[in-house]
């Protein structure tokens, strides 16, 4: 699969004279995001045969009031009519009937369809509005280049983002998101995309602490003691991904084996971010930055049902023969 | 020059030229707040950390109870994105997403690599859970201004020799783009290059997406559509652009 080309493209800044050397086809509008304008739509000449030239977030076509209500009343005379016919699915049907509601009592729900674009550009616009237009010593310094502090690595789940969770700000953290926050032990192999970042983060912006945070209700965590005895999975990618932390599974079950699921799943949340940190020590440039002093690593936990975080500090045996047994964590506090 | 020793001589001066008494103190006191913040300059990770979060728990926890009581029962977002670690390109800044509306996987210069599953588990994993257990309706891959990644794969030597462990085996997964730019832009400067390569790389990864067979089912479904971005920090600026995919039965990948 090779490149594709742009079809419809939406442009927010406000330099409209920054558009310039760029080809129509790719970049073709611009507007002002104090006044956010219609937005065109332009095309590209010949698109290549996997794209379809057509655009993709035309308004769809409003209804008239008057036939919705139609169509509605005629909705309800088929489902009585039905229901008239089957009298056994009027629970389904009441159940169904409620459900629809829920749904357009809220807000975002049926009668108001979701805008992607639209929340994308209004983010931007919020975005460029109250942080960059208004802080321009800061955005002006990190346009000049990033020197973050912290590497972070944090669950995709879209209830942890750093940046609200510890309130982090532009330039302060080099941040990894992936299933579980897991950090994969050193291999070329398997794990490029893990070690490219540490790699680039340890030695090219020479971050001073690595922090793994962890979180509650953690479905990839889950995934992983779910896993039967027998080893056998049933994804793609999820449960090969999740057996990074295998050693975590495994001291949980055998330390706390008579404990409840989501007793299991919470020690074992926190004790995956501890095999993560055994594996940070694969990669020789953290070795060296530990020994050296100019690196320390953090392990973190955000309850977000309690509305809680730890964080803790790893003490390292740094013999020559390490392993991941020896990391021994120290509680430092609790929120 | 011992500290007594300075601030005896000082006074000495000051002595005789009493008319600079003003002036000495005014010094003086900028003198105290430099060494002040240079004192306090020491950088505490732990303080930074506690602070951020009782900021957080304090000014959005605590203040949105319904939101954070909703979510702690699960999460629903709409989006998945795949965006840089870079510090500066964060979502939940530059789009101002909120806690549980974007699904989020980070990794060097935003890339999706191809179905593989031996040696891309991470961002397939990512990519499984998002679409069939979250069944996000969005998956947006935005690529930035000055990114080092994408520096990197412009600066690889066309004999292909590595000089990193892992990054520049990584950022070759976009080096379509790579051959793509080079060939369509060969006259512009190196800067300008990387410019075109962030969204060039960005429409790879979009492509590689169509990959995964359950993307494609989805985008073929129309449950699922997929947008590139790109955000300018340099000015200030975001592109958003869709692709509308053809799939025709026969497609193979």
């Amino acid at each position: 699969m090779s490149a594709t080309s742009i079809i419809n493209s939406v442009r927010l800044t406000t330099t409209s004279s920054s558009s310039s050397g760029l080809s129509p086809s790719s970049q073709p509008n611009s507007f002002n995001p104090r006044k956010p304008t219609l937005l065109r739509v332009a095309s590209s000449r010949s698109p290549p045969n996997l794209i379809q030239n057509k655009p993709v977030f035309t308004v769809p076509s409003p209804v008239p009031v008057e036939d919705m209500g139609k169509n509605y009343e005629e909705a309800i005379a088929a489902l009585q009519k039905l229901l008239s016919e089957k009298g056994d699915l009027k629970t389904v049907a009441a159940s169904k009937v409620e459900q629809i509601t829920a749904q357009l009592a809220t807000a975002d729900g049926g009668s108001k369809p979701f805008d992607a674009v639209e929340r994308i550009k209004s983010g931007f616009i919020h975005f460029k509005k109250e942080k960059y237009d208004k802080q321009p010593a800061l955005y002006g310094e990190l346009a000049k280049g990033q020197a973050p502090k912290f590497m972070v690595f944090a669950c995709s789940d879209s209830r942890v983002c750093p940046s609200h969770t510890l309130d982090l700000q532009p330039g302060e953290a080099f941040m990894v998101r992936n299933v579980s926050n897991l950090v994969p032990p050193f291999d070329k192999i398997k794990y490029a995309g893990a070690g490219s970042a540490i790699e680039y983060a340890v030695l090219h912006l020479k971050v001073s602490y690595i922090v793994v945070i962890g979180h509650s209700a953690c479905g990839g965590i889950k995934a992983l003691l779910s896993i039967p005895e027998d080893g056998s999975t049933s994804t793609d990618f999820i449960e090969d991904w999740v057996k990074i932390g295998q050693a975590a599974r495994n001291k949980v079950l055998a330390q706390h084996g008579g404990a409840s699921f989501p007793e299991l799943c919470t020690h074992c949340e926190k004790e995956a971010v501890n095999v993560s940190i055994g594996n940070l020590l694969s990669y020789p440039f953290v070795r060296d930055g530990l020994v050296n002093k100019t690196l320390g690593i953090k392990g973190g936990y955000y309850d977000f049902v309690k509305g809680n975080f730890e964080l803790w500090d790893v003490d390292f045996g740094l013999s020559p023969d390490f392993s991941v047994k020896d990391v021994a964590t120290v509680l430092h506090w609790k929120l | 020059m011992a500290y007594e020793d300075a601030i005896a001589g000082l006074s000495k001066l000051l002595s005789e030229k009493a008319d600079l008494e003003g002036v000495a103190a005014a010094k003086i006191k900028q003198i105290t707040a430099e060494l002040e913040k240079a004192g306090s300059n020491q950088f505490d990770p732990v303080e930074k950390i506690k602070t951020g979060f009782v900021h957080f728990k304090t000014e959005k926890f605590e203040k949105d109870v319904e939101l954070y009581g909703k979510l702690a029962t699960g999460q629903s977002p709409k989006f998945m994105v795949f965006a840089c670690s870079d510090s500066r390109v964060c979502p939940s800044h530059i789009l101002n997403f909120q806690p549980g509306e974007a699904f989020v996987v980070r990794n060097i210069a935003n890339m999706v690599p191809p179905f593989d599953l031996t040696k891309y588990s991470g961002v397939g994993a990512a990519i499984e859970y998002a679409v069939l257990h979250l069944k996000v309706e969005n998956i947006v891959v935005i690529g930035h201004s000055c990114c080092g990644g994408i520096k990197g794969l412009m600066s690889i030597p066309d004999d292909g020799t590595t000089a990193s462990d892992f990054i520049e085996n990584w950022v070759k997964i976009c080096a379509p783009a790579k051959t793509k730019v080079k060939s369509a832009h060969k006259d512009l400067s190196f800067a300008d290059q990387c410019s075109n390569l962030e969204k060039e790389a960005v429409n790879v990864s979009l492509g590689n997406l169509l990959t995964y067979p359950f993307v494609r089912e989805a985008v073929v479904n129309n449950t699922l559509s997929l947008k590139g971005g790109h955000y300018d920090f340099v000015n200030g600026g975001f592109q958003l652009w869709d692709l509308d995919f053809n799939i025709s039965p026969n497609l193979s990948v």
